[in-house]
């Protein structure tokens, strides 16, 4: 069975097919995020306008304003655009740094394998948040760190996904071939090894970019994400909190759109995984 | 069990917590400046954190600040809070004695919510009650906690006025304001555990000792709390054990949304104060906490698991 068939007879399922509709319809959302919004998102006007509501000139505010003014409409869709950008950014910097270190340990095992497991261990031992945390509050609130904060904290698991496979397949007859015909050690773990771990990543991969837009939400959420003005979803409801009992729009409409967002994307990696599942059952 | 593994086990666990120590004073204290900066804030000027950091021994070298560093720490001196003005140990105390009651009160709900769930599903494969179990597990921990928060407040708060909107327990304890925030936790967790007991109860009822048992005239009912459970809880009881360090995150943001004034809220303030003696000292604990529930189910697998031996290479297994 070619791996395209495979792609495609996944995505036939309701499941892997709902949540790729709802990833799309938001990658859409992201990348044209300047011809859909139809405000400024930084721009203040009216402030704590309900749904619906006429602005100036004729204009309406489909999803009201905010304490200052701004659209909530076009904040949520140039929220899109950060957190596909800073999400995927993150989790893409999590996949090398877990996937180098984990073919390297699997395959030297060894010394190089007990520094790096160790290494894991130690980072495993924090409840993900308070990593989070610690270096926001050392490296100060940005982008770039939200990025780093997420690396550190899912390369460990990665890092074990990969190790566990290339340790399996470190003593298969066609890595053997493959040092024997004399290839580059970089060429072995890059053409022979990963190619064969892809499955079990890209199922990972769409979970993990759903726990990383989660951990922003987080982050925003408690007030150590992005920083202000950046629209970001777990920034408005954090600003919209105290707001919240009078202004419902104010957190409702960020709340359902990263949920809606990631379960978009567990859908699809529940999609993808189950014709693997079946196979290994017989 | 043998000594050895469980020597070898309690040397790991010091081995790690060193190293994360390590890892926690260089993070947060490695530039001396910066740590003068979230001590006096930033409006100090030079010459008093010049004088504050010679007054508290930050001209020693990195490597002899972290050795008194954590001789202090070891010896229950944890420091003092910039913010409140207080001892840090004082400080933690409480908070985590209410952060304990929330996290068992969610535990307690969650465990057989989420054990009973996965045998359901799992017993019938493919089943229309087993979708239904499979579809729940993957809305309700794709909904981040605080979102979740935020609906629930939403329906029982506002809309049907039931349940109080924050757990501050400003007059007394009150059951009352529990409720929301386990609710919270329960959803976001009681997913992950139904899905793990699901697939370990399916494999086990495929297994040829099951289909042995039903042969020979068994009725389901035995069959299932005899013979399948005992043997399909043993990954869901481990898993449980590895869910609390993920509880521990929930339980920070559950607490931040509903004020309940406990560990988490306490390291949120701190955060926001970068007042760092509370943060080391919240991060050392939650970091004991982890690896002592790693421990813990590392034993509980072995101790429920009668094909795990502690030979020579007695490596728990599904931990590595």
């Amino acid at each position: 069975m070619s791996v395209r068939y495979a792609w495609l007879r996944a995505l036939a399922r309701p499941t892997a097919a709902i949540g790729a509709l709802v990833v799309g319809g938001w990658l859409v959302v992201a990348v044209l995020s300047h011809a859909l919004a139809p405000f400024d998102p930084l721009h203040s006007m009216v402030p704590l306008m309900t749904p619906g509501a006429h602005g100036p000139g004729g204009t309406v505010f489909w999803l009201g304003t905010d304490a200052l003014g701004r659209d909530v409409l076009s904040r949520l869709i140039y929220g899109a655009r950060t957190v596909v950008v800073v999400a995927t950014a993150a989790t893409l910097t999590a996949y090398a740094l877990g996937i180098v270190t984990g073919l390297l340990a699997g395959y030297f095992r060894g010394h190089v394998d007990i520094a790096l497991s160790f290494i894991t261990n130690v980072v495993l031992s924090f409840p993900v948040l308070v990593l989070y945390i610690v270096i926001i509050v050392a490296l100060g609130a940005s982008a770039a760190n939200v990025v780093l904060a997420v690396t550190f904290g899912s390369a460990p698991a990665i890092f074990r996904i990969v190790r566990a496979i290339t340790i399996d397949l470190r003593s298969r007859d066609f890595i053997a071939a493959a040092i024997t015909q004399g290839e580059s050690t970089w060429r072995i773990l890059l053409v022979e090894i990963l190619p064969n771990a892809s499955g079990a990543l890209v199922v990972d991969f769409c979970l993990r970019l759903g726990y990383s837009a989660i951990t922003m939400g987080v982050l925003g959420f408690l007030g150590l994400g992005l920083p202000p003005p950046t629209p970001d979803w777990g920034g408005m409801v954090n600003e919209g909190r105290t707001m919240a009992f009078a202004f419902p729009h104010l957190v409702l409409f960020p709340c359902l759109a990263i949920s809606s967002l990631v379960l978009g994307l567990s859908l699809l990696a529940d999609g993808l995984r189950q014709p693997a599942g079946r196979v290994g059952r017989g | 069990m043998s000594r050895r593994w469980f020597l070898r086990k309690a040397f790991g666990m010091l081995l790690t917590m060193l190293a994360v120590s390590f890892l926690v004073f260089t993070i947060l204290e490695l530039n001396v400046d910066d740590v003068a900066v979230k001590v006096l804030g930033q409006f100090s000027t030079a010459d008093q954190r010049q004088a504050w950091l010679q007054e508290n021994g930050y001209t020693a070298p990195f490597l002899l600040r972290y050795l008194r560093w954590l001789g202090a720490f070891v010896t229950g001196h944890w420091g003092t809070s910039t913010y409140y003005r207080e001892d840090v140990l004082t400080l933690i105390a409480p908070r985590l004695a209410a952060s304990g009651l929330l996290a068992g009160a969610a535990l307690l709900v969650i465990v057989p919510v989420g054990l009973l769930m996965g045998v359901i599903a799992g017993v019938r494969e493919g089943s229309v009650v087993d979708r239904l179990v499979s579809v729940f597990a993957i809305v309700t921990t794709s909904i981040p906690e605080f979102a979740s928060a935020v609906f629930l407040t939403a329906l029982f708060v506002f809309w049907l006025g039931w349940l109080p909107g924050v757990s501050t327990m400003a007059d007394g304890f009150h059951l009352r304001e529990l409720v929301l925030p386990v609710g919270v936790l329960t959803l976001y967790s009681a997913g992950y555990i139904a899905r793990i007991t699901r697939s370990s109860m399916a494999e086990v009822m495929q297994s040829p000792y099951i289909r042995t048992a039903r042969l020979k005239g068994n009725p389901l009912r035995r069959v299932i709390m005899r013979h399948a459970l005992p043997n399909a809880l043993i990954t869901p009881v481990t898993v449980i054990m590895l869910q609390i360090p993920w509880l521990l995150s929930g339980v920070i943001v559950v607490e931040v949304f509903f004020a309940y004034q406990g560990f988490g809220t306490l390291l949120y303030q701190a955060a926001l104060n970068t007042d760092i003696y509370l943060i080391e000292a919240c991060t050392m604990v939650s970091v004991v906490v982890v690896v002592l529930t790693q421990v813990a189910s590392d034993l509980m697998y072995a101790w429920l698991n009668p094909r795990m031996s502690f030979g020579s290479s007695g490596r728990a297994a599904g931990s590595g």
